[in-house]
């Protein structure tokens, strides 16, 4: 069995970000990069997989330049067997990494594809619903219960929905985006930092795969949110409830 | 009818109102015929109703497929759905087997000669961008609290029913339940207030009576932070935060909440912050507009005692 890992490289996620003066980027000197989180999850569910069906490789994907290597010898160090970096220069968005994915997906031919449901950076939450959708299979988003069934033939899966638990079995191959509570994510080793280094790690240019992609979705500007005035300290449960009635007029 | 489904027509009223044109609304699902009636007041040119059985339950492929295809029929330049789990699962995958572009967690639109450009939410919110997107057709999610504003208007809509070809649904999914708690209190994202519970609530019990207690005194929902769902205590539909639910009231309780980055994404537009923590450098006092330091043990009976006098 071979399951594929789609991971992004993203800013971490206690960052405090800040954006360039032009408002063109957010201003990315000095900050540490780490793998999505969510692909973490998803990385870790497949290894959990792996310990358990023995004869299961495990493949992590990342579409970006040289800098996103960082990121699959970290994914390789947590027990992945083989890496694979498309190399581009490009911002794409998601319509286009789902695109490069297939192509990915194609070559790769794994039983089915765990990522995570929603890069931290863009939190656009589509990738992987636009990549079953382009290779015609199912998909089970936001997963937060995993479990193979039926011969590995489907997926019995826990999804978190704004009206709770929602479970569904989806037919395999399939995409299965995973959610915060799916596992937490195994930390990297020493001993699995040195086995990443003899790990295949494969770079290739999209066009090698054949792939062309253009993203439509351009970005004009970047700004800050609206900057909350600064509050207040109460010092007692009336004076808050005071300011809340009359001041704020809340309750 | 869910305050996400009115923001979305607010949002079609908004993009008809500055562009000109007409928006339908779809409705998906198994004898829906009273939803469709109550969707005809909404100043939509048709309701178009796709109702079968094979349709009962919410399954991604099959809604895509529905979708894509009276998208495609009618001529369609927008499709928009509110920044719910319901639309994030089903619009991107409708979006692709159309191969059009998609933007998510819209919060505002303008007219652009004879495009639009968008804001949407990025970082956890703490980046708004500007954005294009190319293409005869967009896909777009939009955020609630952003689009609140519809006319009300004279005259009902049409009711339009949609011929649904079973046997040209896919099934690859099969749905199997819910696990839903019914509560009898308003959704923290339909309230105008929220009482939410931290990590220095203990348990499911305290969290009924301190948490669940404020609310109640006024009349508010409940939320909860990451660390309670994860230990048990909340369900997972109380989160609130950068991937869960995303509110915006007249008034939020953040009761011993630290205030976590992923936390603020999903509460930093509500009007009033109020921030009960007994740590007095807890993040989450940077956005509150009141807060008080102290033992949320102590001040939340306090508080439910003063309020029901």
């Amino acid at each position: 069995m071979k399951i594929l890992v789609p991971l992004k490289r993203v800013p971490d996620p206690d960052t405090r970000i800040r954006i360039k003066a032009d408002g063109s980027a957010v201003d990315l000197d000095g900050v540490k990069f780490t793998v999505n989180p969510f692909d973490a999850i998803a990385l870790e569910e497949a290894l959990r997989i792996k310990e358990k069906l023995g004869d299961v490789e495990v493949v992590v994907a990342t579409v970006g330049g040289d800098e996103c290597v960082e990121q699959l010898r970290v994914g390789l160090a947590m027990g992945a067997d083989r890496a694979l970096l498309v190399k581009t220069t490009e911002c794409l968005d998601s319509l286009a990494i789902a695109k490069v994915l297939a192509a990915v997906y194609r070559r790769e031919q794994p039983a089915f594809v765990l990522m995570g449901k929603q890069a931290i950076d863009d939190d656009s939450n589509q990738v992987g619903q636009m990549l079953s959708a382009l290779l015609g299979i199912g998909q089970a988003t936001f997963v937060s219960r995993l479990e193979l069934i039926e011969n590995n033939s489907r997926a019995r899966c826990g999804r978190e929905t704004d009206g709770g638990i929602e479970t569904i079995t989806v037919k395999l191959p399939a995409i299965i985006s995973s959610d915060l509570r799916l596992n937490e994510p195994r930390y990297v080793s020493l001993p699995g930092i040195m086995k990443a280094r003899k790990k295949p790690l494969e770079e290739m240019a999209l066009v090698g795969l054949g792939v062309t992609v253009v993203s439509r979705t351009r970005v004009l500007k970047l700004e800050p949110p609206a900057r909350r005035k600064a509050g207040v300290r109460v010092k007692t449960s009336d004076e808050l409830l005071d300011k809340l009635q009359h001041e704020a007029k809340v309750i | 009818m869910k305050q996400a489904t009115l923001s979305a027509v607010a949002f079609a009223h908004k993009v008809v109102a500055e562009a000109g044109g007409l928006f339908d609304i779809l409705l998906i699902g198994e004898n829906v015929s009273g939803n469709a009636e109550r969707l005809r007041q909404c100043g939509a040119s048709a309701v178009l109703v796709a109702d079968h059985a094979q349709l009962k339950h919410p399954v991604s492929d099959k809604y895509a497929q529905v979708i894509a295809d009276v998208a495609k029929e009618r001529g369609v330049t927008m499709v928009v759905g509110a920044a719910s789990t319901y639309s994030k699962d089903i619009l991107p995958r409708a979006a692709a087997l159309l191969d059009v572009g998609m933007l998510s967690d819209v919060i505002d639109v303008s007219r652009d000669g004879d495009d639009f450009t968008f804001k949407r939410v990025m970082f956890a919110g703490n980046v708004i961008a500007t954005v294009k997107l190319d293409g005869a057709v967009k896909f777009l999610t939009v955020r609630a609290a952003a689009f609140t504003h519809s006319p009300t208007g004279s005259g009902s809509s049409p009711v339009i029913s949609i011929r649904v070809e079973a046997d040209r649904l896919p099934s690859f999914i099969e749905y199997e339940g819910r696990e839903a708690k019914v509560t009898g209190r308003p959704d923290s994202t339909e309230a105008r207030v929220v009482v939410s519970g931290g990590r220095a609530i203990k348990n499911a019990a305290d969290f009924e009576r301190l948490i669940g207690g404020l609310a109640d005194a006024l009349g508010g929902a409940v939320g909860s932070s990451r660390a309670l769902v994860d230990a048990g205590v909340t369900p997972n539909s109380l989160q609130v935060g950068q991937t869960g639910k995303i509110v915006a009231p007249d008034l939020y309780i953040a009761v011993g909440i630290s205030g976590a980055i992923q936390h603020l994404a999903g509460m930093k537009d509500t009007k009033i912050i109020v921030a009960i923590n007994k740590d007095p450098e807890a993040p989450i006092f940077e956005v509150a507009d009141f807060g008080l330091v102290g033992d949320v043990y102590q001040l939340v009976p306090e508080l439910v005692q003063k309020l029901r006098k």
